[in-house]
């Protein structure tokens, strides 16, 4: 067991490497001249030296990328070149608190709707309940996240006011209750796809868990049918669920940037795109090596935690 | 992408329909659904003022619903109880709307782009079925119809041309990976975990930063296009990579190879078609996630700009006022993307029960 994760710790090294070189060349793969890219072609021949300076071209490439990673390995990003200017780390830093809500938000979200859907519709495979949520659950997956946001909108805050529109409200600065009215819908609109595919892997996982002669064993027992979907056969059936889940959090941390974009939430995304359109590229780097970075960590920890999870593959003993 | 295979393969075939209903029944439903359908899309899509929006969406929805049972009804009483109706009625979706965007410059359609022209019509019009505009204007008066159908030109074609290259690189590169293993399949290994290790979005948008925005349809279908390939390709590689790997060891190849034939003909002749037919089914999934991701590109103002129309900036018109008074002109472009999103993923899923050997029980 710790020679697996060593290895694939061990694995992790090249791809991180490389996620930097990408991450770092990304400036010098901008075609023209960069100062007059962030700057516009009217800014003062100071301003473009300030820029060129700080992004480091006058030296060469190999001592500017060793320069950059030992900086980059001891948590300092640089600084944007747009004004306001400040740390990379800290604008992130800033924006992170946003994401993980969030995705926390979102999973719970997703797991609320999904598990229920999905017992139900194993339990009554094929009936008429199952085959309307099997088509909503492929129509929700067609739905792009932006579409879906703006449907959100308009039926539960446009014409219902149920929920107040776009925006954020801190929860140190306004108080959870507020906070959470303002983060419903993004994460609603984030959960919804989440819940659509876990609801048609844990329907298939579960109705293969109802024909297990346990199941069986405690039908004849008399025991009552939520029992026997929620206590006897939901453990056994979401292995792959959490497996999948996992993987989710990883993409609801860095995959958000729509959603934060039509409720105007300022998280990574939003920081990431703005500096996009803006050509800031420190921080358009320092955004995508932190997503990146985050991603890789879960879908590592997520991988781990599978062998403990499931007792089928600890007793192999891979 | 991934997620959306992981959970399709996992499923059960659909229940087999009810059998027994009897051919007369059905028709007579048909009619029934016809009725309510013709009569509720219609209701649903005329311009009447005094009927808010709140109800002329679901009734055009329920109209909607009604017209597909009614075709349902109708295909199983012709063609028998297992006629898969969602399936050729996705296909259908996809044959109208790609005539319609090739023949787009010769069908009678609205103006589309050059607001000069529209000085004389009205802004901002409901749909209505029965008049010049049938699914309504935009603030410039633009037709929303003909918008819809030239957009549709951008992201087939840039979804397309993305696919294509995704395909012959990652095919190309997925099978030398597979078949020759060792230090090359490492290297590819590591690349495209690399690649997967950054959500596709995240990418796009940094890829798009460093292209720049497009300004012209053929220069947004190259740099776009090459833009989803790059996320594109890895998917196809691990696909290739893993199909190769699976028709090397059949007794085919092992008796083509002990005849003496060489790795090339064994790559071209033995392997190549049968990992082909798997790849080309699951392209059609390839294309529903691209457009999306054409979409997203296009929604976040890194795509093509206003006032050449793509269904992702046509869906950014629908500011929170615009949203308030004149919710359709988001919903017609948004309405033509989920119809065509779902109608790839639908054919693409049929395609890979029919080729994927995974899904195939043989």
């Amino acid at each position: 067991m710790r020679r697996t994760i060593l290895t694939k710790v061990l694995l992790l090294i090249p791809v991180l490497f490389l996620v930097s070189l990408g991450t770092f060349l990304m400036v010098d793969l901008v075609p023209g001249d960069i100062g007059v890219q962030v700057l516009g072609p009217n800014a003062s021949v100071d301003d473009y030296a300030r820029v060129n300076r700080q992004l480091g071209f006058n030296k060469p490439i190999l001592e500017r990328y060793g320069s950059w990673l030992s900086h980059t390995v001891r948590g300092d990003l640089g600084k944007n070149l747009v004004p306001p200017i400040e740390t990379v780390t800290t604008r992130l830093a800033r924006a992170f608190p946003v994401n993980l809500e969030l995705a926390v938000l979102a999973l719970a979200m997703a797991f609320a709707i999904s598990v229920p859907l999905a017992m139900w519709s194993a339990y009554r495979a094929g009936s008429r309940f199952d085959r309307f949520v099997s088509a909503a659950t492929f129509g929700t997956i067609s739905v792009p996240s932006f579409l879906a946001a703006l449907l959100l909108v308009l039926v539960l805050a446009v014409n219902w006011h149920i929920f107040p529109l776009g925006q954020w409200a801190r929860p140190t600065a306004k108080g959870w209750a507020t906070n959470l009215r303002f983060a419903f819908l993004p994460a609603l609109t984030l959960a919804l796809q989440e819940a659509a595919v876990f609801t048609r892997l844990l329907r298939s996982d579960m109705i293969a868990t109802l024909q297990e002669d346990y199941i069986l064993a405690a039908r004849a027992k008399g025991m009552p049918t939520w029992h026997i979907l929620a206590r006897e056969a939901l453990r056994p059936s979401s292995f792959s669920l959490i497996t999948l889940s996992g993987l989710s959090v990883g993409r609801l941390i860095g995959g958000t940037i729509i959603v934060e974009q039509v409720f105007s939430l300022p998280g990574m995304g939003s920081v990431v795109i703005n500096a996009a359109q803006k050509n800031d590229y420190p921080l358009v780097q320092g955004g995508v090596l932190v997503i990146a970075v985050v991603y890789i960590a879960v879908n590592l920890f997520v991988d781990l935690m599978y062998g403990y999870l499931d007792p089928r593959i600890r007793r192999v003993g891979v | 992408m991934s997620e959306l295979a992981l959970v399709e393969s996992l499923e059960t075939a659909p229940p087999e329909h009810r059998a027994g209903r009897s051919r007369r029944a059905g028709l007579l439903q048909a009619v029934g659904f016809l009725a309510v359908g013709v009569a509720a899309v219609a209701l649903g899509l005329t311009e009447m003022t005094h009927v808010a929006g709140l109800i002329k969406v679901p009734t055009v929805l329920v109209g909607l619903v009604a017209l597909y049972l009614a075709c349902d009804r109708v295909a199983k009483a012709v063609w028998g109880a297992s006629f898969d109706t969602g399936f050729w009625m996705s296909l259908s979706w996809l044959v109208l709307l790609i005539a319609a965007a090739i023949l787009a410059g010769v069908l009678p359609l609205g103006e589309y782009k050059n607001s000069a022209k529209t000085i004389g019509t009205p802004g901002n019009l409901r749909p209505d079925l029965f008049s010049r505009h049938p699914l309504g204007t935009n603030n410039f008066s633009l037709d929303l119809l003909s918008r819809a159908i030239y957009a549709s030109r951008v992201s087939l074609a840039t979804a397309l041309f993305a696919v294509v290259v995704s395909v012959v690189i990652g095919v190309t590169i997925g099978m030398v990976a597979g078949y020759y293993r060792g230090w090359v399949d490492t290297v590819v290994g590591v690349c495209t975990d690399t690649t997967l290790a950054i959500p596709a979005l995240v990418l796009l948008i940094a890829i798009a930063a460093i292209l720049g925005v497009p300004k012209t349809v053929p220069e947004a279908i190259v740099k776009e296009g090459g833009a989803l390939a790059i996320v594109g390709i890895p998917t196809v590689i691990r696909l290739a990579r893993a199909n190769t790997l699976a028709f090397a060891g059949r007794e085919f190849v092992v008796a083509s190879r002990a005849l003496g034939a060489r790795s090339r003909r064994i790559l071209f002749k033995q392997l190549l078609p049968n990992v082909m037919l798997p790849i080309i089914s699951y392209a059609f999934i390839i294309i529903a996630v691209l457009i999306v991701a054409e979409g997203s590109l296009a929604f976040l103002g890194l795509g093509l700009q206003q006032p050449q129309p793509t269904w992702g900036n046509m869906i950014a018109e629908g500011t929170l006022s615009v949203l308030r008074q004149y919710p359709h002109i988001p919903l017609v472009p948004g309405a033509f993307m989920f119809l065509t999103v779902f109608s790839f993923n639908r054919v693409g899923e049929r395609a890979r029960q029919r080729w994927d050997p995974r899904q195939s029980k043989m």
